[in-house]
């Protein structure tokens, strides 16, 4: 077993966080994510040309990396910077497209060219692609789209989308552009910086990605990495607040001693400590398990939310009281990294979908060997 | 032992019921159900209802314009005006400096004063934490100097909650620095007009503007707005803390929220099926209820016990470490209940008038705004932390 990053991926952790450290520090970060479209479309360009998500992706496909851990550092690093932008989208979109062989499209995005959002989940799926209710059909030589998605990241800001939606033969993707004709976008702030939109098509015009119906497998594996991803940015979230929340405990007085001396406050500490590094180990267990079989992957990934979403609520909540009123104040950092790090609990499925679904693919699991 | 309400209680019951019906504004109701910020003129309309039918101080003496309820009328209320949606009363000058003057105040303060709160007159704030002194309260610095027949007060308070609104703060200042710190404090009265005084914004991590810095720079303080003795003010401080900490506990404001949370679990869908009949969100709701029909009793056995008032110091400090904690774990269900909903924020929908389009549900708008400005609930009021100190000196004598 080798439990390092390995030289090249070391060598680009380094320099997204000596960047990102200098060109994005918090107040330029609480400026972008909270005004306008909610991210910086010149910070992408710049982290585009770092590589950020050039790593992203296999060389077989134009990217330089790919692999779950070049993810996993990648969004550990987003999210230690809390950069909001349409990452998680890039990298499911990115993924579909790459699985369908689509290298020129996936060239534009690679570059930091194209922007690509991503539209899966609609009002009434919750988190599960099975509901997926926007109608593709055919029209004249290629596709339209009528249905709607919500909460699109970015989905004002963006040039193109990969949409997910259920053609007569299944579950199919399509890229649409857009200004394409009947797409309309309803765009508003995050909770925790960024944006997001309500996009509707009517009869929107649309490009087919991949074989019609076939899209089900793909985009599972799509959301697998992104809960990989997820899980790492959500750890370095998490290693942030405690160390923000642990040089606060030494240096905040009160009765005359650093409260870091009451028991009280180390003991939960210490647990807080421990499980970071249970969700450290549930971020790199559905790294590891990204290329075994479904059942196994899809089994990590969801282990992987379930323990981010346990140990990120914990952490989120003890970092703000442990800070007492200052913990509250938007002023302070910590309370931006405890948003971001509850907000990943809403993200492709919470804590109890995942648990459920871990639950249900155990059960799969038997039936297979039986 | 017996629980059911009598048939006089029912009947009060009843009473409150057809006076909200009757006397609660909806436009405010409506305000409070979309969880949208209230004015302070619509603040200010609420406790002049009440005090028109002669319940805004519903636990003072009736010789002071009181109502002379008991704790289970008390608790009617409370739980009646949730379930309706009514505005909350504003504790500052109620359940606050109302309470200290009756026990502490001279004759004419309470003259001077009392009235003042009932008619609306005055908008009270608390000027007790400071930068450095929070949880350790009695490490306090603002200072006042005696100067003739005024003091002169210099310093900073924070966290003034709704201090932009006030035009009166009660304040906890330093007459003494030898000795005890408990014994160098005196609680003053202070008009928010009196040259010196500066009040800036601090924005809290939901966005909201609700509390403050306020900073004094030779503020003269007449000396009658000295509350009791020079230097005896840790006492009447800690005997208002009491109050805060019994009203912070919610228990009737917190059932209505979890009937508010029971409609969106039998409505909100979630994988084809209604969200009360997912089994993890089915234990979570299931759990929260248990604890809060626990808490109903304890908090009206801890309330029966001490009569009239306050509950009890260490008592009280339980029903505070609960009654906070049953009102975040309902937010936090709220906030799960909304799943991918809880994301986008809409400031502009938490203002009065706002005929945007709503994102989601209208209900899931404001509830991760509202899940973390109640962890204010467990820091404030006393830490929790800070309770269970209190519950294990005083209670359990470790
Ligand atoms: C939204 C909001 C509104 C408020 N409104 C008002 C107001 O109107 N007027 C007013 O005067 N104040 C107000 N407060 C202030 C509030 O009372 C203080 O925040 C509170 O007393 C905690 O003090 P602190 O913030 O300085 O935290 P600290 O005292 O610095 O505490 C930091 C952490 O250390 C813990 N801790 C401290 N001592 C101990 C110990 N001995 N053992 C174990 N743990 C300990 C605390 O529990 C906390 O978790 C408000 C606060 C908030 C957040």
């Amino acid at each position: 077993m080798d439990f390092s990053l390995g030289e090249d991926r070391q060598m680009l952790v380094d320099s997204l966080s000596r960047f990102l450290a200098d060109k994005y520090p918090f107040a330029t970060r609480t400026a972008a994510a909270f005004e306008g479209t909610g991210w910086s479309r010149a910070l992408w360009g710049q982290l585009a040309e770092l590589g950020a998500i050039g790593a992203l992706f296999d060389e077989s496909v134009g990217g330089f990396g790919g692999s779950p851990f070049d993810v996993g550092v990648v969004f550990g690093e987003l999210g230690r910077a809390l950069v909001t932008g349409p990452w998680l989208a890039t990298l499911q979109a990115g993924h579909v497209l790459a699985a369908a062989g689509l290298t020129d499209d996936l060239g534009a995005v690679i570059a930091g060219e194209a922007v690509i959002g991503y539209a899966e989940e609609e009002a009434d799926t919750w988190f599960d692609p099975a509901e997926i209710a926007t109608r593709a059909t055919v029209s004249g030589d290629g596709w339209v789209l009528d249905g709607a998605k919500t909460v699109v990241s970015c989905a004002g800001s963006v040039d193109r989308l990969l949409v997910v939606a259920r053609a007569e033969a299944g579950l199919s993707t399509f890229l649409v552009e857009r200004d394409a004709p009947g797409l309309t976008v309803h765009d508003y702030l995050l909770v925790d910086g960024g944006s997001a939109g309500d996009v509707t098509f009517a009869a929107t015009p649309a490009r087919l990605v991949g074989i019609a119906g076939e899209a089900g497998p793909v985009i599972e594996a799509a959301r697998a990495l992104g809960l990989v991803a997820l899980a790492w940015e959500g750890v370095a979230v998490m290693d942030v607040l405690r160390d923000q929340t642990l040089d606060y405990l030494r240096t905040r007085k009160q009765f005359g001693i650093q409260i870091g001396k009451f028991q009280a406050l180390q003991h939960r500490m210490a647990t807080i400590a421990l499980e970071i590094e249970q969700a450290r180990s549930a971020a790199i267990n559905a790294a590891d398990s990204f290329s075994a079989d479904r059942i196994v992957r899809e089994r990590a990934a969801s282990a992987a939310k379930v323990t981010i979403g346990k140990a990120g609520s914990l952490a989120a909540e003890e970092a703000i009281q442990m800070h007492g009123g200052i913990g509250m104040t938007w002023e302070l950092a910590l309370s931006h990294y405890a948003k971001r790090l509850m907000m990943i609990g809403h993200e492709l499925g919470d804590e109890d979908y995942h648990l459920a679904r871990y639950i249900e693919l155990g059960r799969e699991r038997i039936a297979e060997e039986a | 032992m017996d629980l059911k309400f009598t048939p006089e209680e029912e009947a009060f019951r009843d009473e409150v019921r057809a006076f909200l019906a009757e006397k609660l504004p909806q436009r405010l109701s409506d305000k409070m159900r979309k969880g949208q910020h209230l004015t302070k003129a619509e603040h200010e309309e609420w406790h002049a209802i009440l005090n028109a039918r002669g319940w805004l101080a519903n636990h003072w003496p009736v010789d002071w314009g009181g109502t002379g309820w008991t704790v289970i009328q008390r608790f009617i209320f409370e739980t009646e005006t949730a379930l309706a949606n009514a505005p909350r009363v504003l504790p500052f000058g109620l359940s606050m400096i109302g309470p200290v003057l009756l026990k502490y105040g001279s004759e004419e303060q309470k003259r001077k004063w009392l009235p003042r709160i009932l008619d609306g007159s005055d908008w009270w704030c608390q000027g007790y934490s400071e930068p450095g002194a929070g949880s350790d309260l009695a490490s306090l610095k603002t200072s006042a100097v005696r100067d003739g027949d005024h003091y002169v007060v210099n310093g900073q308070k924070t966290w003034t909650t709704l201090g932009q609104y006030a035009n009166m703060m009660f304040c906890l200042v330093r007459t003494a620095t030898d000795g005890k710190k408990q014994d160098g404090i005196s609680f003053l009265l202070i008009d928010m007009a009196t040259p010196g005084i500066e009040v800036r914004p601090i924005r809290l991590l939901s966005g909201d503007h609700e509390v403050n810095e306020v900073f004094f720079t030779d503020v003269r303080v007449p000396v009658e707005n000295l509350v009791g003795e020079e230097n005896r003010g840790w006492t009447y401080a800690k005997y208002l803390l009491t109050y805060e900490r019994t009203n912070i506990a919610g228990v009737g404001s917190s059932m209505a929220a979890l009937g508010d949370l029971k409609d969106i679990a039998r409505t909100q869908r979630r994988g084809g099926r209604p969200l009360a009949e997912d089994p993890q969100f089915a234990a979570r709701l299931a759990r929260l209820e248990i604890e809060l029909e626990n808490m109903k009793t304890t908090n009206m056995r801890v309330l029966a016990a001490a009569g009239a008032g306050a509950a009890p110091v260490a008592e009280s400090s339980m029903l505070k470490i609960r009654g906070t904690e049953i009102r975040q774990t309902i937010d936090d269900l709220m906030r799960r209940a909304a799943g991918t909903y809880a994301r986008p924020w809409v400031p502009e929908s938490f203002e009065g008038g706002w005929n945007g389009e709503p994102v989601g549900p209208e209900w899931a708008g404001p509830v991760a705004t509202q899940y973390f400005n109640n962890r204010k609930l467990s820091i404030f009021g006393g830490s929790n932390e800070v309770q269970r100190e209190i519950i294990t000196k005083a209670i359990l004598e470790l």
